[in-house]
């Protein structure tokens, strides 16, 4: 009987040490990207990228359907989806790492803080590591806001971009990332 | 006893804690409803309407051109002396329903048609499993009377007398990335037939597919098998003079070529006409006496209005 009690209170304690893990998530995440050249501008935005932020040990990861980037044009949107990055094959672009540089206890009081984010991105099914900075912002009242800049080269990932239209798409497309985190 | 049961039901528990690999599993799969997309790389196959609609705030210039027939040898090199053709616009006024109107120098009609997609294929999150649309057009001949195809001095005239109509369904799938088929059934009604023996509606069945050759080029082909005694027989002095006279079914191949802003569509086909009436009741060119037009369309989309984005940040 005695062990049969501290198995259950083993059990409903469970519960309560995964909640005091510091984890953040978002589900509407605003990723876009930009991509600029004499012959045209080309913009896309994403508002629905999910991610999740570990703050206890720094971990971070993030996720994004392809096909929910949203175009000026309809047909710039079908052509970046089957041509480009061939959203049925490879239909998210995701990243999993860490985070570095953030104060104890600065997600509690307003303020601004610069950290460096270690990782894997992966786009059109190739992974890269990279190291970018990135900011995040806290308003004191529950609202922190991860922002984040960086540059993508189409070839780097394996996207083929031919001759003719060589002059439209530029060859670094720049990566804006603006998460509102929640408290999970 | 006891002691075995809650320890079992102790592990059961443990075994449920999600196993954390990933960070983003904590959040669930969220399942959202995606539609397919693409099935067929512009509106038309070849003379027929695809799954695909323009999308919204989109306009279509569309020129069709079909050349002679091969089979006109060198003296007309090979029917490129000749020449049919279509000018139209096709304009979406929603996502699921486009306009559009044309002008044929074939019996110099003009035509207009509206198209609905009602059901969408869905990639995942719902269960659709095919796209359905409904295609209604109407084709208005302005050729002099005396060169209308029923023409007889004596008889009145009258302006209806010009008009048809053709009503489709539209029933395809996007199987893979490659392949995508449709069938469409469909009526055409013409308003005035030139003998008693011809029906003013005309059942027929469409069947019309692609194979996705690269990511910007594509295999076509597309045939409308009218249901037999509805058109009228060759006679016979037609008969003495071309074994294979009258009305044949037409049969379209083709490739579509993408090129950034514009669909190139190169094919082959036994139809002259590039509107339904034309193509489904009035082809008379059979493949193997290589009675086949050269022809192409070419689309040039322009973005006229730009709808508002579904989400706001």
């Amino acid at each position: 009987m005695k062990t049969n009690r501290i198995l259950l209170a083993t059990l409903a304690l469970l519960p309560l040490s995964l909640a005091a893990q510091e984890r953040y998530m978002s589900r509407t995440g605003h990723a876009s990207f930009f991509s600029e050249t004499k012959m045209e501008n080309i913009e896309a935005h994403n508002h629905k990228a999910t991610a999740v932020f570990d703050a206890s040990t720094g971990a971070i990861e993030m996720s994004m359907l392809i096909k929910a980037f949203e175009f000026e044009k309809a047909l710039m949107q079908e052509h970046f989806n089957e041509n480009y990055m061939e959203s049925e094959k490879f239909p998210k672009a995701t990243f999993k790492g860490t985070v570095s540089g953030l104060p104890a206890g600065a997600l509690t009081k307003p303020g601004s803080f610069d950290v460096e984010v270690k990782g894997e991105l992966t786009i059109h099914g190739v992974t890269r590591t990279v190291t970018e900075k990135a900011r995040f912002i806290v308003d004191g009242k529950g609202g922190i806001k991860a922002e984040c800049a960086f540059k993508v080269k189409p070839e780097d990932h394996g996207i083929k971009i031919p001759g003719a239209v060589r002059n439209n798409i530029a060859e670094i497309i720049e990566v804006k990332l603006d998460v509102p985190f929640s408290k999970m | 006893m006891r002691r075995l049961l809650s320890t079992g039901l102790c592990l059961g528990l443990a075994a449920a804690l999600p196993a954390q690999d990933s960070l983003l599993d904590l959040l669930g799969e969220e399942e959202e409803v995606e539609y397919t997309t693409a099935s067929f790389k512009t509106t038309r196959v070849i003379n027929a309407h695809s799954l695909e609609n323009t999308a919204h705030g989109v306009l279509d210039f569309r020129i069709g051109h079909r050349f002679g027939y091969v089979n006109t040898g060198i003296n007309e090199l090979f029917g490129l002396d000749q020449a049919t053709i279509r000018l139209g616009f096709d304009y979406g006024v929603t996502d699921r329903l486009m306009i559009g109107f044309g002008r044929s120098s074939y019996q110099k009609t003009l035509d207009g048609f509206a198209k609905y997609k009602f059901l969408k294929q869905c990639r995942s999150g719902c269960g659709t499993p095919v796209t359905l649309s409904l295609l209604a057009s109407t084709a208005f001949t302005t050729v002099t009377d005396d060169k209308l195809p029923w023409y007889q001095p004596d008889q009145p005239m009258y302006f209806t007398n010009r008009l048809s109509y053709n009503f489709q369904l539209i029933v395809g799938r996007k199987f893979s990335d490659a392949f995508t088929f449709e069938l469409l059934p469909g009526v055409v009604h013409r308003n005035l037939v030139n003998t008693a023996a011809e029906k003013h509606d005309v059942i027929n069945m469409g069947m019309a597919g692609r194979l996705k050759l690269t990511k910007r080029t594509s295999l076509n082909a597309e045939y409308f098998y009218v249901f037999p005694d509805q058109l009228a027989q060759p006679t016979e002095a037609e008969l003495a003079a071309d074994p294979n006279a009258g009305f044949q079914n037409s049969f379209s191949i083709g490739f579509d070529i993408e090129t950034g802003g514009h669909v190139f569509q190169l094919h082959f086909t036994n139809s002259t006409a590039m509107f339904e009436r034309g193509f489904i009741t009035e082809t008379t060119g059979r493949w193997l006496d290589g009675d086949i037009h050269i022809g192409f369309n070419i689309s040039r989309v322009f973005t006229l209005h730009r709808p508002k984005p579904k989400v706001q940040g």
